[in-house]
């Protein structure tokens, strides 16, 4: 062994063919979740025809599924470190809110945003240390945190609706259109691409992975768990905030209703993407795909005339099913 | 170490004997998607005895094991248990048989007590209601009869490792198991616990019971077993009594003369320096380490023996910032430091080779690739972000440099052996680049093959001027590795021997046993 030749890896190694990167993809990733949108997609083409494949339909999606988007890719981070957070809907509940007053008071856009901003980052911080500190559950922690800031939502404006009459907040943040794209989808795929890089090309995301597939070893490498663990649900409070200055945006308004709901449709949307509920793995495309994948389920669903009580029962059918698949594959792969 | 004797025949002993012989198995192939993995391999257990299974990684100790527990199926041969031909489809037949693996990873429920665990789905009745009292009452008699003082209603959380492989071994008795396996059964105990569970196998031995041993731990072998066999290659090479063989013998029948060098002392290309790198003084912990002081100079490797619970451990927690220091100074490379967290340990030039490397060593559900980088992501960014290239470069070279057995970077590293995962733990902190590199029990229940490599990365790594502090029970290692052994009992170092002054392995565990 000691004279052991250190060899060089040839260039071929380092620079994999374009089919090799593609399998090891494939063997790395959940593709239920891209099937079942192509697959979806389709049927609905069939069904609904040109009212649900116009570019105005489509666009709609897109718009209606960003803030769910874009509290996914943070969610990943979450999930991927073995935490998850109940309380990303109430921040942006009161964050819309927060937003809306600061503008109504100064007309201070940076402002609003900055406060909006530093709310939900707080937030999470708090989320963090009760967990990291205080050694509460995430689970518990944000179940609690969720009741607190919904009720502070509905207590800075005894519930009122407040109306934001700046027209440059919305249209940058809600209504507005580039080059014929919303820019709501322009946000989401900001955030998209930013958590992208951060959750696989940089520190903070390949940290937060070890921490969730297996902390102890994370801490033996040398990383700080607790500060990791901070920072990942500082981020899902940040991201949360953004949502909530958007729905804040398009519907030119705060509104403490804002938000209900969207943390379980938030999970639901990044386990549906191909992340596992125990942790240690995170996919931020899947989680975007796995948003709109529902966003156009409900659309399609509206489109065909289905009652309210229909629909509910649909979305929960199709979410139990897809986990289901996803989780077979996932089996499947591992025993390979 | 000299070969005192040479290995028995490789005949393996013929079967049928009469009533002696428990299980016999004949002839015995099995194949992985056309790989042969076991070729007519012949086996025999008698009544009452306890035979040992010894094989490297790959060997097919486990698959002859699986076959006979039911869990896999033959391609062909034959299994008789007492003298009925038997073809177990499940590990549910083999049970009824009487056949029980006692697993490695223990499979009783934490949070049930005792009784509950034992006869978990296969509770007495009452009518429809659980005869507790009954249970509890049997339980008793079981525990009674394995030399076992505690109470059934006790919740087996609250065990040690050991009294939980006992429960589990009572369980196994419950179900009246003639033959018990049991895999590495020594690994995660105490000595003490160890000594209790030789106490009941001779126990179980007097009722009649037979064990088949797989351990990599050869002094225990010779201690406890009757008979050796020894897989090499899917074929048994040896089938002797164990009073004739001793550890060299069955060495040289598993690796047939090809590695077993690794155990032998070889003397160092570039001797240590006289320079110290660290210096601990008068360290105190807690109440387990109460007052150490050692030096270990550049390019030493200090050998630190001691029995399990002796500190040894918490020794390399604190030089790597995870235990507090309750007084004493610790100084490395000439400079005082007291390291609060691992960050200032790391970024000093410490690493640590955690003694469990499944759950403090890897993240097993990521891949080769992740769990090699992730001490030095700072090194690889090009710009903001970690760079693939300088990524798939490091990873690729230390595959090669450390002789990591993988189908490639990107491979989940569960699936790799023990060996292979352990050179990975290894290679993340080489990484790294340290100064001295703490090694907690490296080559615990890890192939030979592989011990002898790790063993040559070691020596390497000491040969470039660094320093190495290696904790390991297997006192054969500490022979063949380290320049100088320090011997801790009670708390404190009770000697400081020189290579050359440690004549054999006797000298070694009278020093430590104190």
């Amino acid at each position: 062994m000691q004279s052991k030749v250190k060899q060089r890896v040839p260039e071929s190694v380092l620079r994999p063919s374009l089919g090799d990167q593609v399998r090891a993809w494939l063997a790395h990733n959940n593709i239920i979740v891209y099937v079942a949108f192509i697959a979806v997609f389709i049927l609905f083409s069939i069904l609904l025809g040109s009212n649900f494949t116009s570019v105005n339909n489509v666009l709609n999606i897109a718009r209606q599924t960003a803030m769910i988007s874009i509290m996914a890719v943070a969610m990943t981070f979450v999930i991927g470190s073995g935490q998850i957070d109940l309380s990303i809907g109430s921040i942006a509940a009161l964050s819309s809110l927060v937003a809306a007053l600061i503008l109504r008071d100064t007309g201070n856009i940076l402002l609003a945003l900055a406060c909006a901003l530093v709310l939900g980052a707080g937030i999470g911080l708090v989320n963090g240390l009760l967990n990291t500190k205080a050694g509460i559950p995430s689970f518990l922690t944000t179940l609690g945190m969720m009741g607190v800031i919904r009720g502070f939502a509905m207590w800075i404006t005894n519930t009122a609706a407040v109306p934001i009459q700046n027209s440059t907040f919305n249209t940058i943040f809600g209504i507005g259109n580039v080059g014929g794209l919303p820019v709501l989808l322009l946000w989401t795929v900001v955030f998209a691409v930013v958590g992208y890089l951060l959750l696989n090309r940089m520190r903070f995301g390949r940290h937060t992975l070890a921490v969730g597939g297996n902390e102890s070893a994370a801490r033996f490498s040398g990383i700080n768990t607790q500060s990791i663990k901070i920072r990942v649900m500082m981020m899902s409070g940040l991201f949360a905030a953004i949502a909530g200055v958007m729905y804040a945006a398009r519907m030119q308004s705060g509104r403490w209703t804002f938000g209900e709901g969207d943390e379980l449709s938030v999970i639901a949307a990044v386990i549906l993407g191909g992340t596992s509920m125990a942790g240690g793995n995170g996919t931020i495309i899947g989680a975007v795909v796995g948003s709109m994948l529902m966003g156009m389920i409900n659309n399609g669903l509206v489109l065909g005339g289905l009652s309210v009580a229909q629909q509910t029962i649909i979305r929960g059918a199709i979410i139990i099913l897809a986990t289901a698949i996803a989780n077979r594959s996932n089996a499947k792969r591992q025993a390979s | 170490m000299s070969h005192g004797k040479t290995p028995a025949s490789a005949e393996p002993t013929a079967g049928g004997q009469g009533t002696t012989d428990l299980l016999v198995m004949r002839d015995i192939c099995k194949s992985f998607s056309g790989v042969p993995v076991l070729k007519d391999v012949n086996f025999t257990l008698r009544r009452g005895e306890v035979h040992a299974l010894v094989g490297g990684n790959g060997a097919g100790k486990s698959t002859l094991m699986k076959i006979f527990t039911g869990v896999y199926t033959k391609d062909s041969g034959t299994v008789c248990v007492d003298g009925q031909e038997v073809h177990f489809k499940s590990y549910d037949d083999a049970s009824q048989a009487g056949v029980r693996m006692i697993f490695q990873e223990l499979s009783l429920v934490p949070t049930l007590t005792i009784y509950e665990n034992i006869f978990l789905n296969n509770e007495s009745l009452k009518g429809l209601a659980l005869d507790r009292k009954e249970m509890r009452q049997m339980a008793g008699e079981l525990l009674k009869s394995l030399g076992l003082d505690i109470s059934p209603r006790e919740l087996v959380s609250s065990l040690p490792v050991g009294y939980q492989q006992m429960v589990e071994i009572a369980k196994a008795l419950s179900m009246n198991a003639k033959i018990l396996v049991l895999d590495e059964p020594t690994a995660s105990l105490t000595d003490a616990e160890v000594g209790m569970l030789f106490a009941t196998m001779e126990r179980l031995k007097a009722k009649g019971v037979s064990m088949v041993y797989i351990s990599h731990r050869m002094s225990e072998i010779l201690q406890v077993t009757d008979t050796v066999s020894v897989l090499r290659n899917g074929q048994v090479v040896l089938t002797a009594p164990t009073d004739q063989l001793d550890i060299p013998a069955i060495v040289h029948a598993m690796l047939g003369g090809s590695a077993e060098k690794s155990f032998e002392w070889v003397p160092r290309i570039h001797p240590p320096s006289d320079q110290l790198m660290l210096n601990v003084q008068n360290l105190q912990l807690n109440s387990i380490v109460k007052d150490v002081t050692f030096q270990v100079r550049k390019g030493e490797i200090l050998g630190i023996a001691g029995l399990m619970g002796s500190g040894r451990t918490e020794i390399l927690k604190a030089l790597f910032g995870m235990e507090k220091v309750k007084s004493g100074q610790i100084s490395l490379d000439g400079q005082p430091v007291n390291f609060r967290n691992v960050q200032q340990a790391v970024r000093a030039g410490m690493a640590l080779v955690p003694e469990d490397r499944r759950r403090e060593g890897l993240v097993l559900g990521h891949t080769v690739k992740a769990n090699t980088i992730v001490t030095v992501l700072d090194q690889l960014l090009g710009g903001w972000m970690i760079s693939e290239k300088k990524s798939n470069q490091l990873v690729n070279d230390k595959v090669a440099e450390l002789n990591v057995k993988t189908d490639g970077i990107n491979k989940t590293i569960s699936l790799l052996s023990g060996g292979n995962q352990q050179k990975v733990v290894i290679a993340k902190w080489l990484a790294a680049n340290p100064k001295v590199l703490l090694l907690d029990e490296p080559t615990a229940g890890i192939d030979i093959e592989a011990k002898g490599e790790i063993t040559a990365i070691i020596r390497d790594f000491a040969d470039r001027g660094n320093s190495v502090v290696l904790v390991s029970s297997e006192l054969v290692e500490l022979m063949a590795v380290c320049d100088r052994v320090i011997v801790l009992h009670d708390g404190v170092v009770t000697q400081n021997l020189d290579r050359h002054n440690i004549e054999s392995e006797e000298v070694l565990q009278n020093a430590i046993q104190g």
